[in-house]
């Protein structure tokens, strides 16, 4: 027998504990450990099944569909403007992205072009719903990782554009706002004064603040920097998009690269993971692309509120008689998590004859897997990963 | 010209220069080029015996270089007097280099039918398949792990099948339809 420790429990406690371990009996074990599927690190129903040696994560196996609500289903059998409540509910964090993606796949098979005051409503409200998403996940990765207070504070900001929104539309996150031929409500003078107090109020000051107590926290930096690193061409291949693809140094928007909406009229920059601590791939680069987007969307935001013109705010005919031509359409938007995509095919009939959603979260989560059987991933890691992608369990599953 | 006419004629764009391309080195494989004159997409319809092989060649030749399937999506076509029942797979492919796109169709019958899967060429194909697999009955060739994703292990028929009736129950849990 070999004698090798001593432990102190605590300075004030005089009796010794003396460790004796045999070194020809020290061996590990694997250990299946079932993560989820309800787990407030999960950001849902999420369930992972993790094959331990230790704290080293061997493989996990993820295991969807506790949230299949089946939004193609039931696309089927109601009609076209109906739909719309559905893909509220996929997204629930940006549900007006959700609602535009939509609405612009029927207005293309309709051909229909919105009036412009609209287009720029549109545009307001989806960035705005942006950065109260991106404030949500800034909030609650921190929290995943054991930071309290960041959460608080981002939550007071988001409370200030929900309550935006609520006057915008009467609805806190499932708006229907953005339907087929425009927008339900018209963005009223005291709305746009309200949106303009918000940003001056929100940045810079307050993305400086966010900076200092969280992204550059040295406890926050070594939780996540250096950890489930994702090579650029891994993440093109998983079909990782949005944040979590410019993470990995991706430069890819598709408001700038494919512009729909009108978002080729405004002047932007597309923030790409650098390396500037840690490796361009990983968790912090996730993290701070979403950062940066917030400042991003605030000059979007500012350039809209200038130049929205007057005018209708829905075309109201076109609206109230939504029925497509025979046809098939395709049709993808930048949502808070990637890129949206929304497979219209339509029969001639007031009802859709099919809806598919391409839901960003569906494919970012589906890299976890191969992440942890490459990787030295250790299991406190595995929080870190499934944060720092942002996933919404609603969309996954749909 | 709008936002929306330019985007759409960015497509068509796209399809009139790639569309030549994949004909010239598949004659046999392009069953069919589908250029509608109005908003609807284009699509190129290839044999599914040679979908993995055309896949390679769209993602390996450096001036196209797919290198992102966007989605799998499915429809089913029950079909009528004049016409075949059809299930119909479309992969959406996109280009991150060159920023441009492909739709590339393939037309199954409705039962007994399967397509190779395209797992090996992007991961991202794993997950969709198996959804395409659980909630419409497509049959991968080909794919690591082809069993279902979003329902239930134990669930009976593939829910998307336009002749699919709803279960009364599921392990004793009643379905109420209104």
């Amino acid at each position: 027998m070999n004698r090798v420790g001593e432990f102190h429990v605590h300075k004030n406690v005089r009796k010794r504990f003396v460790v004796m371990i045999n070194a020809g009996d020290l061996r590990t074990e694997e250990m299946l450990l079932n993560m989820g599927p309800q787990h407030p690190s999960t950001h849902g129903v999420f369930r992972v099944v993790i094959r331990t040696d230790g704290e080293m994560i061997l493989e996990t196996e993820s295991h969807i569909g506790y949230l299949h609500r089946c939004f193609e289903k039931i696309s089927e059998n109601v009609n076209y403007m109906q739909v719309v409540p559905y893909t509220d509910r996929m997204d629930y964090l940006c549900a007006m992205i959700n609602n535009l993606g939509y609405a612009e796949a029927v207005e293309k098979l309709m051909e229909l072009e919105v009036p412009e005051r609209a287009k720029y409503i549109r545009i307001i409200a989806c960035e705005l719903n942006r950065i109260a998403s991106h404030l949500l996940a800034f909030g609650v990765y921190g929290l995943d990782l054991g930071a309290i207070t960041p959460f608080l504070h981002a939550f007071r900001d988001r409370e200030k554009i929900l309550k935006i929104f609520e006057k915008l539309c009467g609805q806190r996150l499932n708006y229907t706002y953005i339907r087929v031929g425009g927008v339900s409500f018209d963005m009223t003078e005291e709305i746009l004064q309200d949106i303009q107090d918000f940003l001056d109020y929100f940045e810079p000051d307050v993305l400086d603040e966010f900076n200092r107590l969280l992204s550059y926290n040295g406890i926050f930096i070594s939780r996540t920097a250096n950890v489930g690193i994702i090579p650029e061409e891994m993440a093109i291949n998983y079909g990782l998009t949005g944040p979590s693809l410019r993470g990995s140094g991706v430069k890819r928007d598709l408001r700038k690269d494919e512009p729909y909406c009108i978002y080729d009229r405004f002047d932007f920059e597309v923030p790409v993971g650098d390396g500037e601590q840690g490796t361009v791939g990983d968790c912090w680069s996730r993290y701070i692309v979403r950062v940066k987007e917030m400042y991003e969307s605030a000059q979007i935001i500012r350039q809209a509120m200038r130049d929205i013109p007057g005018g209708a705010f829905i075309d109201k005919k076109a609206s109230n008689k939504v029925k497509p031509p025979k046809g098939e359409v395709y049709h993808k938007v930048e949502g808070a998590r990637g890129e949206l995509g929304y497979h219209v095919i339509s029969d001639g009939t007031d009802v859709p004859y099919r809806v598919k959603a391409r839901a960003p979260s569906f494919c970012n989560i589906s890299i976890l897997d191969a992440m942890a059987s490459d990787a030295n991933m250790m299991l406190a890691d595995i929080v870190a990963v499934i944060g720092s992608f942002d996933i919404v369990m609603g969309e996954v599953d749909r | 010209m709008s936002t929306q006419a330019a985007r759409i004629a960015k497509g068509k764009e796209d399809a009139e220069k790639i569309f030549p391309m994949v004909k010239e080195k598949f004659p046999d494989a392009v069953l069919e080029e589908s250029m509608p004159a109005k908003n609807a997409d284009p699509f190129l319809v290839i044999e599914p015996a040679s979908l993995h092989e055309v896949c390679e060649y769209l993602k390996n030749e450096s001036e196209l270089n797919f290198n992102l399937l966007h989605t799998v999506s499915t429809a089913d076509f029950l079909g009528g007097d004049d016409e075949e029942g059809r299930i119909e797979v479309t992969y959406f492919l996109d280009s991150t280099e060159h920023v441009h796109r492909l739709n590339l169709k393939v037309k199954l019958p409705r039962e007994g039918g399967s397509v190779p899967s395209v797992c090996d060429l992007w991961q991202t194909a794993n997950w969709h398949e198996r959804e395409a697999f659980d909630l419409m009955g497509v049959h991968f060739e080909g794919h690591p792990n082809l069993v279902r994703i979003l329902c239930a292990e134990d669930w009976e028929g593939h829910p998307l099948r336009k002749d699919y009736v709803i279960p009364e129950s599921f392990h004793g849990i009643k379905n109420i339809v209104y």
